[in-house]
């Protein structure tokens, strides 16, 4: 009797259902095709000709594909006075990129190993004071860095840079490690001095193994600061040594006459795109270390 | 031949926070000393202090007959099950099991033989290859144990090794691990806040309270002879009734006169105990409130009382009346005719009683 009853309001409330969930499918196809509208421009401008792009449309299709474009951005854009495109900078941010983060992320490991693991008198201020060179502005530091930089006589050279994004990103990767090896037990770490190991060993075989999915998004974040960086870059290389975000700007701004929006827009793809390959190839490692240490059963 | 584990007078603060007061115990090879107490009475601390995975405040301790005071876990020469197993989880239970040799430097021949012999001892030889979180509680509880045996040391170290079993693992557990101390006559100290763990396994029993030491002794020293009313409370299942009772001494003993709700007192004579104070706290165990045909003898003496809950358990039945303003809970036996409601004589047996001070709380017997 009932089932006889409720059966055309469920039949109603299924369509209505199925509409609502439509409804939100369009919405959110909406928000996304604004959100990629720029990145299609860039593509599609990238691969027009000068004149195409002077004649057509903005947000249409190219009518003829050619990648001149690119080979002029990668290797023939004038930065300046030289002429040789992104490549050699794009090479010093490589420089730059893999050994800051290399580094950073270590020094992060193992200082959040000793914070989280290791309790000593004063650690907790020691975290405090790491976490608050989180939040100092870039600007604030760029003075006393180039001065120090001076000092050690590295002003200007691709190791003056690595030093410098080594240092601004302890504070971050040492929270990272930190906030992941709270989760872990301390009673493993006293299983393993029981066992006879010491501080290294139990880092190196213990806690290091456990470590992918942090490494993974510790990585991530360095790599997409330091890649992306522009202020320290410009302030702190000279000719020869800057990173590819301070070309791009050159190649972007030292333009006479005609501005050559496709070899903007190709280079600043080149210049974009190992950031958007990490996301690409980690990105499902990232969003599972994120909520590693929270849900963690 | 020196005692295998010798503690003087040891303290341990955190800042100014006592967590250990004066704590003395020693044991002679063999033993099995359990710790037991009510959860931050200091028993876990204790036990991290043995292993020096905590420094000590004050006190000395040494570990067959050398001064361990200052020296690091490693060269205590111990081993020690934690209660969450802290298996290394990244490694398979034969790499868990031969870390602590690998990170010695014992020869890789050496290793093998001795993983072997433990995996045989413990029978977790088709688990080696796996990884902990592959295996069920029980499986990381004997990998554990496995970590443990394998070094051959001179003094084991458990710290709540059963709680995160379930209850019909945990028993089977324990019987195992009483069957590994007799095989092995090793010398273990254990930290459990279930008496009755701590009653099955010990050859010695140290209660423990706020830090401070209650009682030390045998189970049956434990449960027959409470040195206070907070051991004759924690020990035991159902618990000792603790009976708030008048005395008066005469020539044919002393007169216990304990309170009912309603109707005369009852009068109890100990020939044996003389000299009490006027107002004591009178500790039975249920066991010892028995049927009067089932209980018979020199110190045993029969009262009625009113019977207000019965509780068969299957092998028992638990009798519950109120004395004394308290309820006390007999132990008869599962044929027993008592009824709620109704008079029952029971026999109580005074040979077996404790006397505690109301004021104090020490025994006085």
């Amino acid at each position: 009797m009932t089932d006889l009853a409720t059966s055309p309001a469920r039949g109603q409330s299924q369509s209505v259902r199925i509409l609502l969930r439509w409804s939100l499918y369009i919405a959110l196809g909406f928000f996304v095709m604004i959100y990629l509208l720029p990145l299609f421009v860039m593509i599609t401008t990238s691969l027009k000709s000068l004149e195409e792009i002077r004649t057509g449309d903005l947000v249409a299709l190219p009518r003829e594909v050619t990648i001149d474009a690119w080979l002029t951005a990668w290797s023939g854009a004038c930065t300046g006075i030289k002429c040789e495109g992104v490549r050699p900078y794009f090479w010093n941010s490589v420089l730059i990129a893999v050994p800051a983060v290399a580094i950073s992320t270590l020094v992060g490991a193992i200082n959040g190993y000793v914070v989280a693991q290791w309790r000593f008198r004063g650690a907790n201020v020691i975290f405090a004071l790491m976490l608050f060179g989180c939040f100092i502005p870039f600007q604030v530091v760029l003075l006393p860095m180039a001065r120090v930089l001076g000092i050690i006589g590295i002003a200007g050279t691709i190791q003056g840079l690595i030093f410098v994004h080594v240092v601004y990103g302890i504070g971050f990767t040492t929270l990272f490690f930190r906030n992941y090896y709270v989760t872990i037990p301390v009673e493993l770490t006293k299983a393993a001095k029981v066992d006879g190991a010491g501080f290294f060993r139990i880092f190196w075989s213990i806690f290091l193994p456990l470590s992918l999915p942090i490494i993974v998004v510790t990585v991530i974040w360095q790599f997409t600061q330091i890649w992306n960086d522009f202020l320290f870059g410009v302030s702190f290389s000279q000719a020869g040594t800057q990173p590819v975000t301070v070309a791009l700007n050159n190649i972007v701004n030292s333009t006479t006459g005609v501005k050559e929006y496709n070899v903007d827009m190709a280079a600043a793809i080149i210049a974009a795109l190992p950031t958007l390959l990490v996301y690409v190839v980690a990105g499902k490692y990232f969003i599972r270390g994120l909520t590693a240490g929270s849900v963690k059963g | 031949m020196a005692p295998i584990l010798e503690i003087q007078n040891l303290y341990k603060n955190y800042g100014s926070l006592e967590i250990l007061k004066d704590i003395n115990v020693s044991i002679d090879s063999g033993d099995f000393l359990v710790l037991v107490g009510p959860s931050g009475c200091g028993k876990s601390t204790l036990l991290n202090c043995i292993a020096g995975l905590e420094p000590i405040s004050g006190g000395r301790l040494s570990i067959g007959g050398q001064d361990m005071t200052n020296v690091s876990p490693k060269d205590r020469n111990i081993a020690m099950v934690f209660q969450s197993y802290a298996l290394y989880p990244t490694m398979s239970v034969a790499k868990n099991i031969t870390f602590g040799m690998k990170v010695r430097g014992v020869d890789q021949s050496t290793q093998e033989t001795k993983l072997a012999q433990v995996a045989q001892q413990l029978q977790i030889e088709p688990l080696l290859g796996r990884r902990p979180g592959q295996l069920s509680g029980g499986q990381r509880q004997r990998v554990a144990m496995g970590r443990a045996l394998v070094r051959d040391p001179m003094l084991f170290l458990f710290d709540e090794p059963l709680s995160n079993l379930d209850a019909k693992l945990r028993v089977e557990m324990r019987t195992e691990i009483k069957a590994l101390h007799q095989n092995l006559g090793a010398s273990m100290v254990y930290v459990t806040h279930d008496q009755i763990e701590a009653m099955t396994l010990a050859t010695k029993i140290v209660v423990m309270k706020g830090g401070e030491i209650q009682q030390i002794g045998t189970s049956s020293e434990i449960y027959n002879r409470p040195a206070n009313l907070f051991v004759a409370d924690f020990m035991g299942s159902p618990a000792m009734n603790l009976i708030p009772a008048r005395t008066q001494s005469n020539d044919d003993g002393t007169h216990i006169e304990i309170l009912r709700k309603d109707g005369e007192p009852i009068v109890l004579t100990d020939q044996v105990n003389r000299g009490l104070p006027s107002d004591v706290i009178l500790g039975v165990r249920p066991e010892d409130i028995a049927d009067p045909k089932m209980r018979g003898g020199g110190n045993v003496q029969a009262a009625d009382c009113i019977v207000d809950i019965v509780e068969p358990t299957g092998a028992d039945t638990y009798v519950v009346m109120q004395l004394g303003g308290k309820s006390v809970t007999a132990r008869l036996h599962s044929e027993t005719t008592a009824q709620p409601g109704k008079t029952q004589r029971l026999a109580f047996d005074l040979g077996k009683v404790s006397y505690f001070a109301p004021d104090t709380g020490l025994r006085l017997n």
